[in-house]
């Protein structure tokens, strides 16, 4: 599903690698949480694996693709078969909550009677059935996040990635989002989550990635935050 | 490519933008009634050059009653009005001279003729008789700029009262409507300028303001064509609104300066009709539309990274 070789990104009038000789690999199904503190790299990983930077040495692999081989208008389809969430969920104010998700299928070009299908159906998944017409405002944080997860989700992409998406969430609307994350994982989705969110992690007792400094300094399966090496 | 939902997006980002995309609107309508007022200028100096350049003849104009009273004006007339020998002689010389195209004969009673199909309505028409006119010889040139040899050769052999370059007539002409047309083509060069940068900034700034929507395209895998395609759709609308307006200003300007001022004060001319004016709108259009995609497709390259 994803595979690094070596990979090291140092960016422009920077000395220090964001990312230095991190290989791993993380296999189709798996839940994978990502941790490190701010400044270790774990942005640099993400933005790697959504080709939205390249490495300096090394090669990415995502879905069975060299991303350096991938030319560049190819590389919205690559996109589609991933899912992204993030800490700000990033919705449109100004659309509603079925239009926010409607403009995930309606921006690669998918047919009206598909999208009147699916949408419904994925806001039930995410357990916002019936406030398809509500505005991202009216809505509560963790339902906000719901509404970016069914967004990212109805496409149905082979890898979720979520960059902190409880970040902004109180702990009883974190523990939704993670059980959300987990339904969706069970389904087959690779889910890879990078977090802060010590209790989740240890409650979770998933696959741990630890970055610190650039460094990958920990890979754990059923592994906790606070593991000290 | 989801056209109904394409096209709302385009509405609601126009409308977002309103005042820029006004001004955009205004300003593409200015340069375009320019290119169009130039096009125009230029198909009227065709026009002119194309009716007397037919017609541009040197003409020959042999002695009457009329010249050898007036000996003064015409010296070459002192013997007497021309005899059909002298115009003959002249003729065959034409004939001969390479320099000359053709040579067509009019007599005093030709000349009535056409006086009166030219001028149906001029006061002097039944007063105009063949005793004005002289008999002339009206000489078709391979290449007009050598009239001058024509007219040496010709000048001072007997029975020649004259001899007109009828195109000198029409220079001074000719090179105010150049003029005209240059001033258009600087002024509109410069307008151009600053519709391009208006419709760069425009783009740049509905770019920046729709960042998130475009964020989120690029995530979900939109296709560059289809994040671009919007703020494309948006410059080249504008634009061709802004290029129906030009139609409409020139339209107005051959209406109210060609058809009702100056085709009623200067009647030797030959004004433009409305076949150029309904030609040089469709360009307009094209002109208007793809300078601005471009411009709005180059300046994406640089604030739209996909």
């Amino acid at each position: 599903m994803i595979r690094f070789d070596n990979v090291t990104k140092t960016y422009p009038k920077q000395n220090r690698p964001a990312l230095d000789n991190v290989s791993l690999e993380i296999e189709k199904g798996e839940f994978v949480f990502l941790v490190g503190s701010s400044g270790s790299g774990k942005s640099t990983f993400l933005r790697l694996i959504l080709r939205e930077e390249r490495p300096s040495v090394g090669e990415v692999h995502v879905l069975g693709k060299d991303l350096a081989k991938l030319s560049n208008w190819k590389v919205p389809h690559m996109r589609r078969q991933l899912g992204t969430v993030f800490q700000d969920f990033r919705l449109l104010p100004n659309k509603t909550v079925g239009q926010n998700v409607a403009f995930a299928l309606e921006v690669i070009g998918k047919p009206r009677a598909t999208i009147n299908k699916v949408v419904p159906e994925v806001l039930e998944l995410v357990g916002l059935a019936g406030k398809q017409d509500r505005m991202p405002g009216e809505l509560s944080g963790g339902e906000q996040q719901r509404v970016a997860i069914a967004r990212a989700f109805v496409n149905r992409p082979m890898l979720l990635i979520a960059d902190e998406p409880t970040g902004n969430l109180d702990p009883q609307n974190s523990v939704g989002i993670m059980k959300l994350l987990d339904r969706i994982n069970r389904t087959g989705t690779t889910v890879l989550m990078a977090t802060h969110d010590q209790a989740i992690v240890d409650q979770m007792r998933k696959r741990v990635i630890e970055l610190d400094q650039g460094h990958l300094v920990r890979d754990q399966s059923r592994g906790v935050y606070g593991y000290q090496h | 490519m989801r056209a109904q939902f394409v096209m709302s997006e385009i509405w609601i980002g126009l409308r977002r933008n309103l005042t820029m995309t006004i001004a955009v609107i205004v300003s593409v309508a200015l340069s375009l009634s320019l290119v169009g007022a130039a096009m125009l200028l230029s198909s009227q100096v065709s026009q002119m050059k194309g009716y007397w350049g037919d017609k541009v003849e040197v003409s020959i104009y042999f002695c009457n009653k009329d010249n050898q009273k007036n000996v003064k004006d015409t010296p070459n007339c002192a013997s007497g009005v021309a005899t059909q020998a002298q115009i003959d002689a002249v003729h065959t010389q034409l004939d001969h001279n390479p320099l000359v195209q053709k040579v067509y004969t009019e007599t005093p009673e030709q000349a009535v003729q056409n006086f009166k199909a030219q001028f149906p309505d001029s006061p002097l028409a039944p007063y105009v008789t063949p005793d004005y006119f002289n008999n002339s010889l009206r000489v078709k040139l391979t290449n007009p700029q050598l009239y001058q040899e024509v007219a040496s050769q010709v000048l001072g052999q007997p029975g020649v009262a004259k001899v007109d370059d009828q195109s000198a007539v029409l220079k001074p002409l000719f090179n105010l409507m150049n003029t005209l047309q240059m001033v258009a083509w600087i002024i509109m060069g410069f307008m151009s300028v600053v519709t391009l940068l208006l419709i760069v900034n425009t783009v740049r700034v509905a770019a920046f303001s729709r960042k998130r929507e475009t964020g989120i395209m690029r995530l979900v895998g939109a296709s560059n064509f289809y994040v671009q395609m919007p703020f494309i759709a948006e410059a080249a609308f504008a634009a061709g609104v802004g290029a129906l307006l030009a139609s409409g200003m020139i339209a107005l300007g051959k209406l109210v300066l060609v058809d009702m001022m100056l085709k009623k004060q200067i009647t030797l001319i030959s004004f433009i009709g409305w076949g150029p004016v309904v030609s040089v709108m469709p360009l307009l259009l094209v002109i208007g539309v793809l300078m601005s995609s471009l411009a709005a497709f180059l300046t994406l390259q640089k604030y739209l990274k996909v």
